[in-house]
């Protein structure tokens, strides 16, 4: 049926009253607790998207959400449903971090290919063990991904509490990176070119998240690892058919899923917290789910919906902030409502929508 | 408006002669318009058979019959009377039952299971199962439709599978009975007791629509036919004043060669030769007992048998994408490797090719652009080679329309999804991928499945092309005219062994039949 839909409606105008429907059931849940829902979007998008502060920290939330998004997206298109990328990411840490604790590093530019290498290796080992089980046992993957989430938060804490604590110290995080490992901040950035704008967490790693996206796409829709993992994603039967070996392709899909989940942690840890903190992820493996999924795994619908995402982690903050009866709980109510509607019901549009143009066409016809 | 009314009740609300009367009906999905103003009538008493090629029209209509679409105008008249039919319980209600292509039965349960299923009486099972089992027994022996009530449906073979079909229409009291290419899985044998228990049925004064593509069948127990083209009836005839020529003819639109032009065939040298193949699955049953076959350069390998007896296996392990249990296999003296499902690359590089059974499948990536597909499982050869180990978009797209060319595809876009092909034009995008290729050894599977018959004419034309250049070719059909047709030599595999070979020409579809049916025609005993 989707098919016979246009491509605007498909991507562009299903998403949006998507997004509407969800907006107008938080808007019931915000006027059933007593407060004004038009103020509450207001203040939501000023929080969010209103100053340059706002920006930057949309931008720092969206950009993390990015590289989880791309995660599950790259799984997806090899017909895995990866929702491991927690776990993933925060192993994707421990390798950034062992990275940049190891040397004094001189530059940043110097240390971030390295960096990058601990964290893609990181978190793509977190998901090749899945991945293995998948390909050579058929242990699904949503159940086995799901499970190395808790070992992968059980891990890093026996390391932050046994390992690399700091000698002393009451609190489970890391010593403070070298400054030769601080990716630069884009609001240091901008001031070269003589651009002032409010300090705010979001650095060069989302310079390396476009380039993510970019590099997503080439591989899905360019390359033959692309084409094969698609084939694969579609059919097994054929893909077997087609000279393509199950246990392999699924390997290397989950491999590169994994490692783009851990890429976020340039993003939090070499970006901004400048050291390893408990629980850093904080959630955003399971944002990227619902990133991906309302991207529909394409590395232009990821970007956007994480931009979204951004502004509600943001515009959430600042909300809860504002509005005393809305706490943190109910802008995650807010957020699960867009989940919902976005990915879980996305068919309740779909179907009136696909009827609606197929009338049309007839008529025009 | 019972039965006895049928002479004289006509006027404003039809001829009650007419067990049903579609009048007008149209449906379309989307643009395309699958049903357009259709007039069906169909006698009370008669078996009615509805031809027509893939996708014009007769699932669609048969779907609203039974309540799975509502047409978008038009009116279903059942015995005179215009009836609603919003839902399948309506149309049950309304006396009409459906024996599917594939079955609607839940394997693990009993037949009487089955059989009740939906028609409980109550809470409780058992006063159900034992009234259902009385009305069983009446029913075979009124229809010859025995079947073991206790016996577990996934057990059963398919024929029998289907009498629990018919089984469960009956047992809801239905007066119309619509089949859908019901003879499709099953032995010549099967096929004539099924025709036998239409007829009974028949006897009885039921009414039978049989939707097939088998013109034989339509000309062997039909009363009248009713000929579907591209979404319109094109006519409705009495069986007995027509031919099957004319019916291709009307259901194509023009004039078709039923058998295929071939010369007589001039096999050189062995090029595959088969030892001693066998093959036991995971739950311990034997797919293959030894099969030991060999095939020549040009000529063509026919291998029938009734669905299931072992073929869809054979093909696999030849093109490598299904392990073996024993035996070897070799081709031009050198062994293949026959211990995994990756040996697909393999295959291809010593030149044999593989057009798979299952096009939905295997053969194609549904949902890939036609041009994906026409180099799929080729993708990692040179010719298609891209900056940084990226597929050539440029080659293979000029790859893609040479052969939507040479191959007549249409619509003649490589860009168009590939699920939006007819069947046809979907098997002929396999055929294209894996003919171009040049192979020595081609392995063919079920060609014409589910294609029409215009195409089917191009496919026949293009394999019997591919075997007058001097290649092997090894055919898998369980369309007995198709190997009857295609084949320069026949073998016939029942319950993974080779029950018989013949030669094509000096064979006929009596002996052919019993040997699928596992029976020596010499002995005319069970081998």
């Amino acid at each position: 049926m989707s098919s016979q839909l246009p491509r605007w409606v498909d991507l562009g105008l299903i998403p949006v009253i998507n997004l509407v429907l969800a907006f107008l059931v938080a808007g019931l849940v915000v006027v059933f607790i007593g407060e004004d829902p038009i103020q509450a979007v207001r203040i939501l998008i000023s929080g969010s998207l209103g100053s340059s502060y706002g920006i930057g920290f949309t931008l720092y939330y969206a950009t993390t959400f990015v590289f989880t998004g791309l995660s599950v997206a790259i799984a997806f298109h090899a017909g895995l449903f990866n929702i491991g990328g927690e776990g993933q990411a925060a192993l994707g840490g421990i390798g950034a971090t062992l990275v940049c604790l190891a040397f004094n590093w001189p530059h940043w530019l110097i240390a971030l290919p390295f960096a990058i290498l601990g964290a893609c290796l990181f978190g793509g080992a977190w998901a090749f063990i899945p991945g293995y089980l998948q390909a050579k046992r058929g242990s699904h993957v949503v159940i086995t991904t799901i499970m190395f989430n808790f070992i992968g938060s059980a891990l890093v804490v026996y390391l932050l509490v046994n390992v690399l604590k700091v000698p002393g110290s009451m609190a489970p995080e890391t010593r403070n990176f070298a400054e030769g490992t601080f990716l630069p901040f884009v609001h240091e950035m901008l001031a070269v070119v003589g651009i002032t704008v409010s300090k705010t967490p979001m650095n060069f790693a989302s310079i390396l998240a476009l380039a993510a996206a970019f590099l997503t796409w080439m591989l899905i829709w360019r390359t033959r690892l692309g084409y094969e993992m698609r084939a694969f994603g579609f059919s097994e039967p054929a893909a077997v058919y087609g000279g393509i070996d199950p246990v392999r392709i699924t390997i290397i899909a989950m491999l590169l899923s994994g490692a783009m989940a851990g890429m976020m942690a340039l993003n939090v840890v070499m970006g901004f917290q400048h050291r390893l903190v408990l629980d850093y992820v904080g959630g955003a493996g399971f944002v990227g789910i619902a990133v991906s999924l309302m991207g529909r795994s394409h590395p232009v619908g990821v970007l956007l919906a994480s931009v979204l995402f951004g502004i509600l982690y943001q515009g959430g903050a600042e909300l809860a902030f504002e509005m005393p009866n809305i706490s943190r709980e109910m802008i995650v109510v807010i957020q699960a409502l867009v989940i919902l509607f976005t990915g879980a019901l996305e068919n309740l549009v779909r179907a009136p929508m696909a009827r609606l143009f197929a009338r049309r066409r007839v008529e025009a016809a | 408006m019972g039965a006895t009314g049928a002479d004289t009740a006509t006027g404003r609300h039809g001829d009650a002669a007419l067990a049903i009367e579609l009048v007008g009906i149209s449906k379309s999905f989307g643009p395309v318009q699958a049903n357009r103003d259709i007039d069906l009538p169909v006698r009370r008493g008669t078996i009615h058979g509805i031809v027509g090629e893939n996708g014009a029209g007769k699932s669609t209509l048969m779907s609203i019959l039974y309540g799975f679409y509502t047409a978008d105008s038009g009116e279903i008249r059942i015995n005179g009377k215009v009836t609603d039919i919003p839902d399948s319980l309506a149309a049950i209600r309304a006396g009409i039952g459906m024996v599917h292509q594939h079955f609607m039965l839940v394997e693990p349960f009993t037949v009487l299971e089955n059989v009740i299923l939906g028609a409980e009486d109550g809470a409780l099972l058992r006063p159900s199962l034992a009234k259902a089992r009385r009305e069983l027994t009446r029913l075979a022996e009124e229809y010859e439709l025995q079947v073991d009530p206790d016996a577990i449906v996934g057990d059963l073979s398919v024929g029998f599978q289907q009498r629990v079909e018919i089984l469960k229409a009956l047992y809801r009291e239905c007066d119309i009975l619509i089949l859908d290419e019901p003879t499709g899985v099953l032995t010549p044998a099967e096929a004539d007791h099924l025709f036998r228990i239409l007829e009974n049925l028949r006897a009885e004064g039921k009414t039978i629509i049989l939707i097939t593509h088998k013109l034989r069948e339509i000309m062997a127990v039909t009363d009248e036919v009713s000929v579907m083209r591209r979404g319109q009836m094109v006519r409705t005839l009495v069986t007995a004043e027509t031919s099957p020529a004319e019916l291709a003819e009307l259901m194509v639109g023009r004039r078709v060669l039923l058998r295929v032009e071939k010369t007589e065939a001039k096999p050189g040298d062995v090029v595959m030769d088969v030892r001693d193949l066998s093959l036991t699955d995971a739950s311990g049953v034997e797919r293959l007992r030894g099969i030991s076959l060999s095939v020549r350069a040009g000529e063509i390998l026919g291998i029938a048998g009734v669905a299931g007896n072992g073929q869809s296996e054979l093909l696999e392990i030849l093109a490598g994408i299904r392990p073996a249990t024993g035996g070897t296999v070799s081709l031009h003296g050198a062994p293949l490797d026959l211990s995994s499902i990756t040996n697909a690359d393999e295959r291809r590089q010593s030149r044999m090719a593989h057009v798979p059974e299952d096009r939905h499948r295997r053969g194609l990536v549904m949902p890939f652009a036609e041009w994906e597909n026409s180099c799929f499982g080729y993708h990692r050869e040179d010719r298609f080679d891209g900056p940084f180990d990226t597929l050539n978009r440029v080659a293979v797209r000029q790859h893609a329309r040479e052969s939507i060319e040479k191959f007549d595809i249409r619509p003649p876009s490589c860009d168009l999804k590939t699920a939006n092909f007819s069947g046809g034009n979907q098997q002929k995008i396999v055929l294209a991928r894996e003919i171009e290729r040049d192979p020595e050894v081609l392995l063919v599977g079920q060609p014409t499945r589910g294609v029409d018959i215009g195409a089917i004419e191009f496919i026949h034309q293009q394999i019997v092309a591919l075997r007058d250049r001097n290649k092997a070719i090894i055919l898998v059909s369980v369309e007995l005219d198709e190997i009857q047709a295609l084949s320069d030599r026949i073998i016939v595999m029942f319950d993974g062994r080779i029950s018989g070979e013949r030669m094509a020409g000096k064979t006929d579809e009596r002996e052919l039949g019993l040997l699928m049916a596992g029976i020596d025609p010499a002995k005319g005993q069970a081998a």
